[in-house]
């Protein structure tokens, strides 16, 4: 009921500070459903979030592909990642934004130079978390694992991943919402279509600012639903122990 | 002994130097591409040291992200505790908060300018922003965190409210802090760049964009992805070498 | 004192070329930033097949160091261990270690567990061996819970459940019970003496409680302190069920009490 309340009240104190200051810059919050409802009759806005959700399923995807495999190696092989990871800690703050330039370079204007971005973007945090999560496995459970006669390649398989399989799902959790947050800046720059594009789009031609303010929520509400998505995947039975769940 | 150490510790070092040299083989292998080779970004370096542009632009992205990010710390981290303290104020406002959080700072960039044009402003609000959210959500849950015990014993032992939070609140919190200013602070320095790039007409950000468009300077373009990773890098460290200041430590020493 | 010279005989009451594990000399020093710590001290031991053993002291005597050796997670600085006269080289499903509670996988459920170390078997057998086990320990209705929906006690019988269906030589207990409340260790003790009986393993237990030690072994071995060493072997020839009112056990109780030093009054 509170969450209702307070969600009322947002709304209604943006939409008499549009009214009382007579502000022509910030659309009210009646002309934002109005431009939402316009957006999804016309058929560009689907096109647009397809290809907003193509480009970061097909960025995170191959970012998880190789991550994984990398992260998991280099958590078990501790001088392997003594040699890698200051590479991986120089990389990591280049924020995939500034690769921007570099990206259109090699890739030109267009899908693949956002979804490489996006790459960029969730590969490292995915690295860590395999890592870290390699590394935080108890010992208990490895020596319990070696007691059953386990080979170090059986060790890793069946005892080393399941265990570090909650930390690993945080971090693509983590990593998604980087993707999801790349993507909308990679498509501001970067390309001509996609929901980030569309941001601009209504700026640029029309100063459409209802328009804009509603792709934001847009963005919001897609952003939500898929860590919802992913907050769901915490919940199977054989990773369930790995999280406090509230009462 | 002593040389086996050295060596392990040059390791690293060494498989950097491939990497590079890799690199600058692969850019000579390819004449009349763009690709700058690691010896032309530090000729980009030195242009930029030489004009005086490289310190300009770095004050200027770490005084934006001061600014953005220092007015973050100050709002959000008292209304997460408050937030996280009071029941109510959670259940209320932790739904619009989920809601809100997920919208990227860049989506912002249109109301930045709009609202404060194309400068300083606009990117110091989209830095802000951007840390907001985070450690907002983190003071929200190093209060919910704490565990009963300690509240009760500081009752337990006759605390007035003021000083229930100064002396057992405040304590229990600062090492999720600690974690959340520098996750925040990493978050901070990727939005100054981004908006950099499209909102103001200085520093790092801007450096990078401008260098491609005005004459495609790829060298300066990668000397200044190098600058950016290097400060984000320091800024890191410096924010771990809190973590490590004793007196914070004590949650770390659990398990 | 009578009860120091029943006790005090037969301190390795198997000779070492009969002895299903024994220790020669094993000594062992931790290295801990610049610092030496030894931690054991000579200890010469013999563990018979089918034995009941219980190692006992105080809490961070080296008790656990040492049935680490035992298990060939740890190697000793000096000395050796060997299991069927060959030395210990590392673990080895034949000696299955377990830990308190928290050593179950808790990705696996019930029979996950239990079936962890039986990947070699064929599907029917390892249905037969964890249908037999799960009834052994009393986890009938269980098979297809996790672990975080168990409790303590609950937890602990399925480690020892998973432990036993490797059909091991020897189990290594390292205070399987501490993290139990103390009416559920009564019983889990019984049911530990009910599964030894019917499976006669050799058992090596861990434990800083005198009681349980007196209650479970066939011999205590008592250990000093750290560096420790040990201090004596008492032989409790009671056979089970042991009352524990009865005047044997208090007697034996009282010489180990003694012979730590504790005072009879609290």
């Amino acid at each position: 009921m509170w969450p209702l309340v307070a969600f009322a009240l947002l709304l209604a104190a943006w939409h008499f500070a549009v009214i009382w200051t007579g502000t022509k810059v910030l659309p009210s919050p009646l002309e934002v459903k109005n431009g939402l409802a316009e957006l999804l009759q016309e058929h560009v806005l689907w096109n647009d979030i397809q290809d907003s959700l193509r480009r970061v399923v097909i960025g995170f995807g191959l970012a998880a592909l190789l991550g994984i495999p990398l992260g998991l190696t280099l958590g078990w092989y501790p001088g392997a990642n003594k040699v890698v990871n200051p590479v991986i800690q120089i990389l990591r703050p280049i924020s995939p934004i500034a690769w921007i330039p570099v990206a259109i370079l090699f890739l030109g204007v267009g899908d693949h130079a956002a979804t490489s971005l996006i790459f960029l973007g969730a590969f490292f945090p995915i690295v860590v978390s395999c890592v870290d999560g390699v590394n935080n496995v108890p010992s208990v459970f490895r020596r319990a694992g070696r007691n059953f006669g386990l080979s170090p390649l059986q060790l890793l398989g069946r005892v080393v991943f399941p265990a570090a399989l909650p930390q690993i799902i945080v971090g693509l959790r983590i990593a998604f919402g980087i993707a999801w947050l790349v993507v909308v800046a990679a498509e501001m720059v970067a390309v001509d279509s996609g929901l980030g594009y569309l941001i601009i789009d209504s700026r640029n031609s029309g100063k459409r600012y209802d328009l804009v303010v509603a792709a934001m929520l847009l963005i919001g509400i897609i952003g939500l639903a898929l860590d919802f998505l992913f907050r769901g995947l915490e919940r199977v039975k054989s990773v369930r122990w790995g999280f406090r769940h509230e009462s | 002994m002593k040389d086996l150490n050295l060596l392990v510790r040059l390791r690293p070092v060494a498989f950097i130097a491939v990497l590079l040299a890799i690199w600058q083989v692969a850019v000579m292998r390819h004449p009349g591409q763009l690709l700058p080779s690691p010896w032309q970004v530090v000729g980009g370096l030195a242009d930029l040291l030489r004009h005086g542009l490289l310190f300009k632009y770095v004050v200027a992205s770490l005084f934006r992200v001061t600014w953005g990010f220092g007015l973050a710390v100050i709002l959000a981290i008292p209304l997460g505790l408050i937030i996280g303290w009071y029941h109510r104020a959670d259940t209320a406002l932790g739904p619009v908060i989920e809601v809100l959080r997920p919208i990227s700072p860049l989506a912002w960039i249109p109301i930045a300018i709009l609202w404060f044009g194309v400068g300083d402003l606009s990117a110091i609000f989209l830095i802000f922003l951007g840390s907001f959210f985070p450690l907002l959500l983190t003071a929200i849950n190093a209060v919910r965190s704490i565990p009963d015990v300690y509240v009760n014993a500081g009752r337990n032992f006759g605390l007035r409210p003021l000083d229930l939070i100064h002396r057992v609140l405040y304590p229990a919190v600062i090492p999720q802090l600690l974690i959340g200013l520098r996750i925040s602070l990493g978050v901070a320095w990727l939005v100054v760049v981004a908006a950099e790039m499209i909102a103001v007409n200085s520093g790092l950000g801007f450096l990078i964009v401008d260098a491609r468009n005005a004459g495609n300077r790829y060298d300066l373009v990668v000397a200044g992805m190098v600058v950016i990773g290097v400060i984000g890098l320091l800024l890191d460290m410096a924010m771990r070498s809190l973590e490590k200041v004793k007196s914070f430590r004590w949650s770390y020493s659990e398990d | 004192m009578s009860t120091q010279t029943a006790g005090q005989h037969s301190s390795t009451r198997a000779s070492t070329d009969t002895a299903k594990l024994s220790t020669h000399s094993l000594g062992m020093v931790f290295h801990r930033s610049g610092e030496t710590i030894p931690v054991l001290e000579n200890i010469n031991l013999a563990v018979a097949d089918g034995e009941f053993v219980c190692l006992l002291g105080p809490s961070g005597c080296g008790k656990s160091t040492l049935l680490n050796t035992m298990a060939g997670f740890l190697s000793p600085t000096s000395g050796e261990v060997r299991v069927d006269n060959e030395i210990v080289q590392g673990p080895d499903p034949r000696r299955i270690f377990v830990f308190q509670e928290r050593g179950v996988f808790p990705w696996l459920t019930v029979e996950g567990n239990i079936a962890f170390g039986l990947a070699n078997l064929t599907r029917q057998e390892r249905d037969r061996r964890i249908a037999h086990y799960v009834q052994m320990v009393g986890l009938q209705g269980f098979e297809k819970a996790y672990p975080s929906e168990l409790s303590g006690g609950m937890k602990q019988r399925l480690e020892v459940a998973r432990a036993l269906a490797v059909n091991p030589d020897m189990l290594l207990l390292d205070e399987p019970f501490g993290a139990l409340d103390s009416i559920t260790r009564l019983t889990m003790r019984h049911e530990l003496l009910r599964i030894w009986q019917a499976e006669r393993k050799t058992i090596v237990f861990v434990t800083h409680d005198i009681d349980e030690a007196v209650q479970l072994a066939d011999r205590v071995v008592v250990m000093s302190a750290r560096p420790a060493s040990i201090r004596q072997i008492v032989t409790i020839d009671i056979p089970h069920p042991r009352d524990i009112s009865s005047a044997r056990y208090l007697e034996l109780r009282d010489g180990i009490f003694a012979q730590i030093g504790l005072a009879h009054k609290i």
